[in-house]
């Protein structure tokens, strides 16, 4: 390695250490990041508040009551005795549901016809939709439990209405744990961040306070001079993906199936295309704030293009042919399989070769705009 | 190979429709401080841009030691110091920080640059805040760092755009005493320095002057010299009220321009009508209702000449001696 290159990287990382607010960003950035995606921006759907209208007041009015409290999605928060009063704790958001058990539940049981009804407030879709299924799920696991209580009873097989049998399968991440599915993103997007954001601004920086006027006139060529500077930033980004995959595998418990090297590999060729994103911004900006907005206009739409919170697959047709020039797209769908299904690198191809194509683009492009002169 | 360690041809630069510089030919000898005078816009900064290889005329040729700077960039910059008129050391990292990143990335090796920079430092005289940062030097201390790092590479030739601009005038001082002893202290090596200054008094510490208007230089001379074409033309008065005596002198024919220098004013006259001027001003003056304590004539300085030349309709009779 040039000298003047191990110089550049040295002043590079001392100025780091020196800015104690850069510093702070790129440490604590991804832990706050990750506890933010890990808990809060969990669609993992618990404890959801709920009223209850027991008409019945029956054994098996209790019984249902029970199966619901042990579930552990719902909790009994209010025990009403009309329509009215679940209605105003709806409106007033102080339950998100309301179950209602009809005064002749015990006697249609017996008939088998019962029906009890579930208010839910749908203004909040994911929950609604969670705790739709669920009560489903519960109604339906407790409807089995009756039947076969009865045909033990009464020693012959039930002729009415076979219980549906709804067997569902998740694989890679059977609980849905929301943090299993973020904290791959968390790693895309903080690599995609420190990456760009960073090395954008650590460029224009230099012709913000004048000093690539200093650099212009020394021998550093313009290749060591954007290594130079992009390669700590590259550093960093390995650290944080370290950072997250530690604090994600022991904290949040996300499985690290894939082959860490792998990881570690196919991460670079994505902080390759992210650099080559930020040394572009760094062309067109003149100030840390042009940069800044550069980097972010590149990366709000990345992010919602991405796959990290909706599905590419329930995009428009239109928006899922932009969604192909997001590097982010390729690298979560490269993290994700590594780190749940644990696959190997001819599952990625498609993913790899994308990513490739794309980071040979962007840093030609950067290249070639990339000028080591002041006009 | 030539004497002189810079020869640039017809140097010009566009920047749209802006010609910045626009034709300009400089040759520059070992071991001569050449100025550059002008005001602001001239085109001064852009001139030592070019030079330096930091922007690429559109036009024109540019030697220096011997090199090519459009083709033989980096030979050429290894022989260069040059301050630029921003300062551009990094805030963030210390006085000796900056001057072994410099000294690096310029070539010189571990073992070479620290004794390199201490001998420099102390040159400078900030050998003792070399754990300082950059950022919380005063202004003048900010130069000389600025300077220090431009010599520790031991260059030829030296660029100095607008060093002491901003700069207190004791610290300005101490600037000169610096450029003079390292020109003088190697003028076998024959180091050259380049500077701009908006300062006259700077100007005048030249060998060689090269006056910048609108792109172009329009006169270069020694500051003797350069005085020269104004000698027996430059008339001072004293006396009150000044506007009367502003007044009066403006309406005289001989007279072409009026400055005010504190209590005095410089009055310059057409070739040849001092002695006229001189005779008839006093009477006017006192037909006027002002009265005259003082006027003769008087040699004329830099600045006299200076605002002569930036006179637009004057500037195009001046022509150089010969």
């Amino acid at each position: 390695m040039s000298s003047r290159l191990m110089s550049i990287i040295r002043k590079e990382f001392i100025q780091i250490l020196r800015d104690p607010r850069t510093l702070v960003l790129i440490i604590l950035m991804p832990i706050m990041q990750l506890f933010l995606l890990g808990y809060a921006a969990t669609t993992d759907v618990k404890n959801i508040s709920m009223a209850v209208w027991d008409q019945s007041q029956s054994q098996q009015s209790r019984a249902l009551l029970d199966a619901f409290r042990v579930a552990n999605y719902f909790s009994i928060d209010y025990m009403i005795g009309s329509e009215n009063e679940y209605r105003s704790l709806i409106e007033s958001g102080q339950i998100r549901a309301a179950l209602i058990i009809p005064p002749d539940y015990e006697i249609r049981l017996l008939e088998g016809k019962a029906q009890i009804s579930l208010v839910l407030d749908g203004s909040d879709a994911t929950v609604g939709g969670t705790a739709l299924s669920v009560a489903k799920l519960i109604g339906q696991s407790y409807a089995t439990k009756i039947l076969t209580e009865q045909t033990a009873l009464t020693g012959r097989q039930a002729s009415f209405n076979p219980p549906l049998d709804v067997r569902t399968q998740v694989w890679y991440n059977p609980d849905l744990i929301a943090a299993y599915f973020n904290v791959p993103g968390v790693i895309g997007m903080i690599l995609y961040f420190i990456t760009a954001l960073l090395t954008a601004s650590a460029i224009v920086r230099e012709r913000e306070r004048g000093t690539i006027e200093q650099l212009i006139v020394t021998p550093i060529r313009s290749w060591e001079l954007v290594v130079g500077k992009i390669l700590p930033y590259a550093i960093l980004a390995f650290i944080d993906t370290l950072e997250i995959l530690v604090i994600g595998h022991w904290w949040f418990g996300v499985p690290v199936r894939g082959d860490v090297g792998l990881i570690f590999l196919l991460s670079g060729l994505f902080v390759i295309s992210s650099l080559g994103i930020g040394l572009f911004a760094s062309t067109i900006a003149n100030t840390q704030q042009e940069a800044f907005i550069t980097v972010m206009v590149t990366m709000l739409p990345s992010i919602f293009l991405s796959g990290f919170f909706f599905p590419i697959e329930a995009m428009p047709k239109f928006l899922q042919y932009v969604s192909a020039i997001v590097p982010l797209r390729y690298y979560l769908v490269i993290i994700r399989a590594l780190l749940l299904k644990g696959v190997g690198a001819a599952a990625l191809q498609n993913e790899i070769i994308a990513l490739s194509i794309f980071a040979v683009v962007i840093m030609g492009a950067a290249a070639v705009r990339f000028k080591k002169r002041l006009d | 190979m030539n004497d002189y360690l810079v020869q640039a041809a017809n140097l010009k630069k566009y920047f749209g429709e802006t010609h910045a510089v626009d034709g300009v030919s400089l040759q520059v000898a070992s071991g001569e401080i050449y100025g550059l005078v002008g005001s602001d816009g001239a085109g001064k900064t852009t001139t030592m841009r070019l030079l330096v290889g930091a922007l690429k005329p559109n036009e024109g040729s540019i030697e220096v030691c011997g090199y090519d700077v459009l083709r033989q960039t980096e030979q050429a910059r290894s022989t260069i110091g040059y301050l630029s008129q921003r300062f551009s050391m990094y805030e963030d990292l210390t006085v000796l920080e900056n001057i072994r990143f410099f000294a690096e990335v310029r070539g010189l090796s571990a073992t070479e640059w620290l004794p390199r920079s201490m001998e420099i430092l102390e040159f400078v005289g900030l050998e003792k805040f070399k754990d300082r940062r950059a950022g919380q030097l005063s202004g003048g201390m900010k130069q000389k760092l600025g300077l220090a790092s431009a010599l520790v590479t031991r260059p030829r030739l030296l660029l100095l755009d607008e060093p002491t601009t901003g700069v207190d005038p004791v610290t300005r001082q101490d600037f000169w005493q610096l450029v003079i002893k390292l020109v003088g202290a190697r003028e076998g090596d024959g180091v050259s320095v380049i500077i701009s200054t908006p300062y006259m008094d700077e100007a005048s510490r030249c060998h060689r002057v090269g006056f910048m208007k609108n792109g172009q230089i329009i006169a270069e001379d020694t500051p003797s010299n350069l005085r020269a074409r104004l000698n027996g033309r430059v008339l001072e008065l004293r006396g009150g009220p000044l506007d009367v005596l502003r007044r009066v002198a403006h309406s005289d024919a001989d007279v072409e321009d009026v400055q005010a220098f504190g209590d005095r004013l410089h009055i310059r006259v057409s070739e040849g009508t001092s002695k006229a001027v001189l005779k008839r001003l006093k009477k006017e003056i006192t037909e006027a209702g002002g009265h005259v304590d003082e006027l003769r004539s008087v040699p004329p300085g830099l600045e006299d000449v200076f605002i002569a030349l930036s006179d637009h309709e004057y500037s195009s009779v001046f022509q150089p001696m010969n």
